[in-house]
């Protein structure tokens, strides 16, 4: 008989659920000093700068220390956070934002225009939404300490929405002499200077096994209550620590114990134990859910024919590709749209491709696209079991419709290195792999940059080239009313599906463990304001 | 002695600068780090960008060189990711990682010397059956299994011990202690079994010696020559072991520390592996290299005081 490691402390944490009684923590841990809140968080922080690099750590990490000047609430309406307020001409080319009374930076100057400026220039350099949004931007100027002057070229119907978006690239706001920075150029441990709700602990951060955040005495919350990013931050809590466990048994042991509060994203096989702990909640406060995908490079052969694209789109079955990859149905749900299910541009257009799949299809499409047995590189990520477990099960789908494929087995630092390869198969290059996104992240077609078809000029790593597509998003990106916007992203999925640069997955949730004296948690991404501990 | 020093210190230079050349080049055959740091959604554009600023796009040798000049500096140079020099990342990860190493081999060699002496004394008694079962255990039995037993039994069923974490013991020396001890134990067990296996070995090939006969014939007690006269001429092969051992340890401190979540030098090192961290990679293997030639030195020094016929 053979154990694994997990199997082994899963059994090991079983009878901790059956042995320890009732709020019988440890001394040790309960000498934790009071009002301090440690968190597990879902992977290390070691990059620092949330407008340069696209991590959700870092966007999370971005949200301690900076503030916004507009935010997204639980309803994904966009709010003033750090503004006050917005006028908006009547050719709506100009947008006047005004700062709100009582920000100041962490080392206590006043927050003025001339720091949020340069802050949306950087930011408009490095995400993808920042960038469409600059295509129509005059200028950005300041009207004195407490406005900021944003005036367009041509009407944009996205301005607010962009510079309020709720995931990477977030536009935190920042001092005028780090935000001037080039984007290249990545702030580090000594620029960590916002205005956020905490405190960036510089002299307690260990790269790779603790972040440390104090209180920010003098922040000065919004009145409205707190909702998704928007409305008041207030903190509850002297002080927030994220320590990194690199062993999953190991921190959910430490979350039984007691030893920490928080642990933000269970793995799945570990649930059924945690959920039996006593002292210990499990609850989901990701509403959005994650999207898996599939990305093909449609520069490489065989995926850039369409027609094998479409094929292996038909040939997946996301309800047997989230059993396996996620296992609980509690946990996932089927989604035949490439919006997250359930929000403002979910839709059916199109959709058919993937809704009713099917092998005997899939190998008449594969047929009928020209395939002729030419070798499908799969990079088959190993370390993230939830994609490890979407290649594995592709690749034998694949081979059952007839395909050629060399899945290659790599960890994802390798496949994140390898994607950008453009070289022809025989040569390093690739034609697929997984990933999966935040539902914030796909919301609508112009924030889902999966979905650019810019080619080589500025798409996604595979870069698909669609200009119908482009011409779509812009139309999206320029309609005036909420219903032209649902008609054309209904459009926009629907040449999506026909060019299929993607395949999407389903919807998946991880949900996060904290212990029963833990309360004020918000629906949103792990934010840390709002938290009671009792 | 002076002269063993300086041969040694001299000898170290040529060795290092071949781990040198080894870990760069063989780093560079695993790719590079720009698309980890860029992130999932980054274009190839923004990895380029970042490849260009990193200066990996340079040529090798030129990276290489630009490197070795650091070293000749004493500089480690800067982290990748988090842009902190590699030598404050080493100074803060030492601490956790050396009080690990040190409570292991103290305690290993406290608890293995006895056991092996004991074994070799009661040799094929069921005593010295005992002491091989433990250390065929310690051998066999992986050290993150015996992390998680201990962790069942002594952290979470008998609440002894915190399951996790580390705190300086000049900090909160109490602390500390209940943090170190479950680590230590795992630690310790491969290397008890090392140390009592070779003591026994060494012990047992004494005690058939001429001086040990005129030792007991003399009418010395037992313990005096199992300790006094045996165990002092069995111990240059135990000097070795526990020296050689050490190369033992820093691999098992890689699994102790992710196990107990301990924030050593162990965990630096792997993480920056993931990452394609370079500097921070080059610059712990270049330590641990270090570390490697200077223990062998003092075991070599340790040499001549066990054994004064030994000279260098």
């Amino acid at each position: 008989m053979s154990i694994s490691r997990r199997e082994l402390m899963a059994g090991a944490a079983a009878l901790t659920g059956g042995l320890a009684l009732p709020g019988s923590q440890s001394a040790l841990a309960q000498a934790a000093p009071k009002g301090t809140l440690r968190v597990i968080p879902h992977a290390a922080l070691t990059t620092l700068d949330p407008v340069a690099t696209t991590g959700y750590i870092v966007r999370n990490h971005g949200y301690m220390v900076w503030d916004t000047l507009f935010a997204q609430d639980e309803q994904l309406a966009v709010k003033p956070q750090m503004a006050s307020g917005v006028e908006i001409s009547a050719d709506k080319l100009t947008y006047r934002i005004t700062l709100r009374d009582g920000l100041s930076w962490h080392d206590d100057t006043a927050v003025t225009s001339a720091d949020c400026v340069p802050s949306l220039i950087r930011w408009g350099q490095a995400d993808g939404m920042g960038r469409r949004l600059f295509t129509y931007i005059e200028s950005v100027s300041t009207d004195g300490p407490k406005v900021i002057v944003i005036k367009l070229k041509r009407p944009y119907g996205l301005v607010l929405e962009s510079i309020g978006k709720l995931s990477t690239n977030v536009p935190f706001m920042m001092p005028k002499r780090f935000a001037e920075k080039a984007v290249t150029d990545r702030l580090g441990a000594d620029d960590m200077m916002g205005s956020g709700p905490f405190r960036w602990n510089k002299a307690e951060y260990r790269p790779g096994a603790r972040v440390v955040y104090d209180r920010n005495p003098k922040y000065v919350p919004r009145s409205e209550p707190a909702s998704n990013a928007a409305g008041g931050k207030n903190v509850f809590v002297e002080r927030v620590e994220w320590v990194n466990f690199p062993d999953p048994n190991t921190a959910l042991n430490a979350l039984v114990s007691g030893e920490v509060d928080y642990y933000e994203q269970i793995p799945a096989d570990l649930l059924p134990i945690v959920s039996r702990a006593p002292g210990v909640k499990v609850a989901n406060f990701n509403p959005l859910g994650n999207l898996g995908m599939a990305r093909f490079n449609s520069l490489a052969g065989p995926t850039n024919n369409p027609g094998v694209r479409r094929a292996i789109a038909k040939a997946i079955n996301q309800s047997e590709l989230l059993k396996v990859a996620i296992g609980n149905p509690e946990f996932y749900k089927t989604c035949h749209s490439v919006y997250p299910c359930g929000t403002t541009f979910d839709s059916t257009a199109g959709s058919d491709l993937m809704a009713k799949s099917s092998l005997d299809e899939a190998r008449a499409m594969l047929r009928a696209s020209g395939y002729n047995g030419e070798k499908l590189v799969l990079l088959a990520t190993t370390d993230i079991p939830v994609q490890s477990a979407m290649a594995q099960y592709t690749a034998d789908v694949l081979k059952r419709i007839g395909m050629n494929v060399d899945a290659q087995a790599m960890d994802w630092a390798t496949v994140l290195q390898r994607r950008t390869s453009k070289n022809p198969i025989d040569q390093g290059g690739w034609n697929m792999f997984f990933t999966w996104w935040e539902g914030a992240d796909l919301l609508d077609p112009v924030i889902q940059f999966a979905l650019s078809g810019l080619g080589e000029q500025g798409a996604w790593v595979g870069w698909s080239k669609d200009d119908e597509a482009e011409i779509l998003r812009t139309a999206y990106a320029e309609a005036a009313t909420l219903d032209q916007q649902k008609q054309i992203a209904a459009q926009v999925q629907a040449r999506a599906f026909e060019q299929s640069f993607n395949v999407y997955t389903g919807m998946f949730y991880v949900p996060t463990g904290f212990r029963e004296n833990i309360s004020g948690i918000l629906n949103a991404p792990p934010f840390f304001w709002n938290i009671k501990k009792a | 002695m002076i002269r063993l020093v300086l041969t040694r210190v001299l000898s170290a230079i040529p060795v290092m600068g071949v781990v040198a050349l080894i870990v760069f080049f063989m780093l560079r055959l695993s790719g590079d780090p720009a698309a980890i740091l860029a992130g999932d959604t980054a274009s190839s554009e923004q990895v380029e960008r970042i490849r260009v600023s990193l200066g990996l796009t340079k040529p090798l040798y030129e990276q290489f060189f630009g490197w070795i000049m650091q070293l000749l500096r004493f500089d480690l140079g800067t982290s990748l990711f988090t842009g902190l020099p590699v030598t404050s990342l080493i100074a803060q990860r030492i601490e956790p990682t050396a009080m690990l190493a040190l409570s292991t081999i103290v305690f290993s060699v406290l608890v293995a010397v006895p056991m092996g002496v004991l074994a070799a004394w009661k040799a094929n008694s069921w005593i010295d059956r005992l002491v091989m079962v433990i250390c065929v255990l310690g051998f066999s039995v992986p050290v993150f299994v015996m992390g998680y037993f201990l962790i069942f039994n002594f952290a979470i069923t008998l609440r002894w011990f915190p399951v996790q974490g580390y705190t300086s013991p000049f900090v909160d020396f109490g602390r500390f202690v209940s943090q170190i001890t479950l680590p230590t134990l795992t630690l310790s067990f491969i290397y008890v079994a090392l140390i009592a296996r070779i003591t026994r070995a060494s012990v047992i090939e004494v005690l058939g010696e001429d001086y040990i006969r005129t030792a007991r014939a003399k009418g010395q007690v037992e313990i005096k020559v199992l300790f006094r006269h045996a165990l002092k001429n069995a111990a240059v092969p135990i000097v070795t072991v526990i020296g050689l051992g050490v190369a033992l340890l820093i691999g098992g401190v890689v699994v102790t520390e992710s196990v107990y979540n301990i924030p050593g030098l162990g965990r630096l090192v792997v993480d920056a592996i993931t990452r394609r961290d370079y500097p921070i990679i080059q610059g712990l293997i270049l330590f641990f290299a270090l570390i490697y030639i200077v223990l062998n030195l003092i075991i070599d020094i340790i040499y001549t005081i066990v054994d004064p016929r030994i000279r260098y």
